[in-house]
């Protein structure tokens, strides 16, 4: 039993923490800092950078251009990466559709796609759930009807993130109606350039456009982009959901929202006009905040290193995700609450870090409540809470 | 980061599991709880053989040495049986403190605390104190070589069982001043002791104590005079990270009783963990005691620490949420076994009532997250005047 990190991950993290100081762009890096934001080019430049150092896919095994490294080790640089304020790596490419393909793809479909995805030549986007079919995923409705060599696709797909900037979406379809939900679905991997593609913008919340519906209409993709087996789709699927848990604790970032709450409230004053943070009824918030994420911490270490002995990830990624996204979430809103009425104003052109006019309030308080509002997804997306506490409940207390 | 225990470790867990299955079945522990002297020495006699009571203590004073994670092993397990004798007071609070701080002659004492012969209590705490470890009101006046103390202790763990007690005292200051308090061994026998023993609420026991001039010699001092605070300080950090673990093991047992009963219980022709709102319920107390587990690994790893900050740190936050984990579990497993959950016959109400107890014993979780939040503030205020936002360009 040691809680203290090896020396060789203590020289991991220093080389990782070398390269990000030495290589982030100090623009980017402003950008995340200060809340504004990211454009697409912002994304690419940060991935094709990694790229070249051969990070970029660092949760893929060496055979498939990954570094190899441990899951210790991936969790590292997550956490560093995060922690120095770049960009978040988009997960559609690497962490979503890249195992599946690896682990289900032909050969063909290896070669063509990985190492551009890898390269950063296209960027994914994920087509699962449709406006009937959120939680209830297997009850979607979007088409694929074979004709030939080709499938005739038509449907809608929603809650894209980011699809305006996608070269490709990979999709779950309906390939057979006569057999259970689950039975009848199939995996595809769809140009975004094919005719009948069209991407319509979802507002968000906080006014931002990081949303998308896709709908197809008629669109050819031929049979050669489907992966795996016709109507197994949904294995494929389950299997991608459980790597998508894994990485949704996001414990760096939590760190560095802490950090900052804990400068904002250095320098907001209280009603009092001492600081924020000598309140001790805001404080403690912090302290009940940075308790639970000193706890999430270790408990990502304990699930990876029964991930690394058991080689495979276990359900225990639900309880982080549940966990992750509730701290995410408490300390987005504290980030909010700490502003007072600061938080009122919706300054949204001054979420591009080129405005220039004049701001409400501290040059700090732009960002805040915006992201509040925004981070409520946290607990929706990628399997909602209330999902993720179904699987606990069916696999770790077989209820 | 390795969260393997180690060999002897894991026979150590193995052999207590067996045995608080075996030996300390929930009906014998009612029995035990009966007697009058409300744990039995038999138990404690056995515990000894298993070599228990040397854990912690070093190999030349007859122990058999060992570290935060071995307590965490041992308390693990006697959380899971419930187990009421005094290995807490005994071996963590006293024998560490006296294997830390002792005397030459105090230490001698530690080989019978090994083989089971000593038992030791904290006396401490007093009425007005609170949680404040500072509260201080308990005096020893210097007199000739020696010491006279007056005072009086309250609810002290095993205070009634013990052989001998370590007693905190002012020697100078204040009430609450941090400098000037001392600790010292005094005979639980000695003239001026008197010991009021009853039993808590968890079927455990303490003692209110009461020193009217009572003579100890020069030598019953335990580290240097006008500084025992310190050690005091650590003794109870080193309580807390064996009360989490032992919470570890109460809540893991609970949620296992639980989680049979809804398997089992019907109701409207089917088993209640059927419903949903169940099933989440369950998956909320295992999130609280994975995430309390992962705070007694951290505990148990930084109680030895030479870094007082850090250590404080360590324990509050641990404190604060295995508290906070404890009674939600413990609640929330009364809750799901309905009116069964209420009575004193099922085990339940006893893990609850454990549970609950260990949250009120040295600082509760409100009081540890003022402890963690306070040094959040001085942190705050070390930390110059406060650089503008991480380079944040100044528009407007």
């Amino acid at each position: 039993m040691d809680l203290n990190f090896s020396p060789e991950d203590q020289k991991f993290r220093a080389e990782i923490r070398a390269f990000i100081d030495a290589n982030l762009p100090a623009d980017i890096r402003e950008k995340i800092l200060n809340g504004k934001r990211l454009a697409k080019d912002d994304y690419l430049r940060w991935h094709k950078l990694l790229a070249k150092k051969g990070w970029v896919a660092h949760t893929w095994p060496k055979q498939f251009g990954g570094p190899g490294w441990t899951v210790a080790q991936q969790n590292i640089f997550e956490e560093e990466c995060a922690d120095a304020g770049a960009p978040p790596l988009m997960p559609f490419g690497l962490r979503m559709v890249a195992p599946v393909i690896q682990a289900f793809g032909s050969p063909e479909q290896q070669a063509h796609y990985l190492p551009r995805i890898l390269d950063g030549t296209d960027w994914w986007c994920q087509g699962y759930s449709e406006p009937g079919s959120g939680s209830d995923l297997a009850s979607l409705k979007t088409r694929a009807e074979r004709r030939g060599d080709k499938y005739i696709v038509n449907g809608q797909k929603t809650w894209t993130t980011l699809a305006q900037h996608a070269d490709w979406i990979f999709c779950l379809v309906r390939t057979a109606t006569d057999v259970r939900a689950q039975e009848g679905i199939s995996f595809l991997l769809i140009d975004m350039k094919s005719p009948g593609v069209s991407v319509r913008p979802i507002i968000m919340l906080d006014g931002e456009h990081e949303i998308n519906e896709v709908w197809f209409e008629n669109v050819e993709v031929p049979v050669a982009n489907r992966v795996g087996e016709e109507n197994k789709g949904w294995t494929y699927a389950k299997y991608l959901l459980g790597h998508e848990r894994t990485g949704n604790a996001g414990v760096g970032y939590c760190k560095r929202w802490l950090k900052q709450l804990k400068k904002i409230a250095a320098q907001q004053p209280g009603d009092d006009g001492k600081p924020l943070i000598e309140d001790p009824r805001f404080r403690d918030k912090i302290a009940q905040v940075e308790i639970d994420l000193m706890a999430l911490e270790i408990t990502v270490m304990r699930v990876i290193a029964k991930e690394m002995e058991e080689k495979k990830p276990g359900p225990e990624a639900s309880m982080l995700k549940v966990k992750g996204t509730d701290i995410q979430q408490t300390l987005t809103e504290l980030l909010m609450q700490a502003l007072g009425h600061h938080a009122l104003p919706f300054q949204h052109d001054a979420m591009d870090i080129a405005y220039k006019g004049p701001i409400v309030g501290p040059d700090y308080d732009v960002p805040h409540t915006g992201h509040y509002f925004n981070y409520r997804k946290a607990s929706i997306y990628a399997g909602s809470n209330e999902i993720q506490r179904n699987i606990i409940s069916k696999m770790m207390l077989g209820l | 980061m390795d969260f393997k225990l180690s060999e002897e470790q894991q026979q150590l867990r193995d052999t207590l599991y067996r045995f608080v299955q075996k030996q300390y079945a929930f009906e014998k522990r009612r029995e035990i709880l009966k007697s009058a002297q409300g744990y039995s020495d038999e138990i404690w006699r056995q515990l000894a053989e298993m070599g228990l009571t040397a854990i912690g203590i070093p190999e030349d004073h007859g122990g058999l040495g060992g570290n935060g994670f071995d307590h965490h092993v041992v308390m693990e397990a006697l959380g899971r049986g419930l187990v009421v004798e005094p290995y807490l007071a005994t071996v963590v609070l006293g024998a560490g403190t006296l294997a830390r701080a002792g005397n030459a002659q105090q230490k001698a004492l530690l080989e019978k605390v090994a083989s089971g012969e000593l038992k030791l209590a904290l006396a401490h705490y007093e009425g007005n104190g609170r949680y404040e470890l500072n509260h201080v009101a308990t005096t020893a006046k210097r007199d000739g070589n020696g010491f006279k103390l007056n005072g009086t202790k309250t609810v002290v763990l095993h205070g009634d069982a013990a052989d001998k007690l370590l007693v905190s005292a002012r020697t100078s200051g204040k009430e609450r001043d941090a400098s000037g308090v001392s600790l010292f061994l005094v005979d639980a026998k000695a003239p001026g002791v008197s010991r009021h023993g009853y039993p808590t609420h968890d079927g455990h026991r303490a003692a209110e104590i009461t020193l009217k001039d009572v003579a100890v010699g020069a030598d019953a001092l335990i580290g240097t005079l006008d500084h025992g605070l310190p050690i005091v300080e650590q003794t109870i950090q080193a309580g807390i990270s064996a009360l989490c673990a032992e919470a570890i093991g109460a809540m893991s047992a609970l949620i296992e009783m639980t989680l049979a009963y809804i398997k089992t219980r019907k109701q409207f022709g089917v088993p209640i963990g059927t419903f949903q709102v169940l099933q989440h319920r369950m998956a909320d107390m295992l999130m609280w005691a994975e995430q309390a587990k992962s705070m007694a690994l951290l505990a148990a790893s930084k109680v030895a620490s030479d870094d007082a900050t850090e250590r404080r740190r360590a324990i509050s936050a641990a404190k604060v949420l295995v508290g906070q984990a404890a009674r939600y579990v413990g609640q929330q497993a009364v809750q799901l076994h309905g009116g069964i959950g209420v009575t004193d016959e099922l085990a339940v109400s006893h893990y609850f009532k454990r549970l609950t107890l260990i949250n009120a014993t040295f600082g509760d979780a409100d009081h540890h997250l003022a402890r963690f939040s306070d040094q959040i503030a001085a942190e705050a205020s070390q930390s110059e005047t406060h650089p503008s936002l991480m380079k944040a360009r100044k528009v407007g």
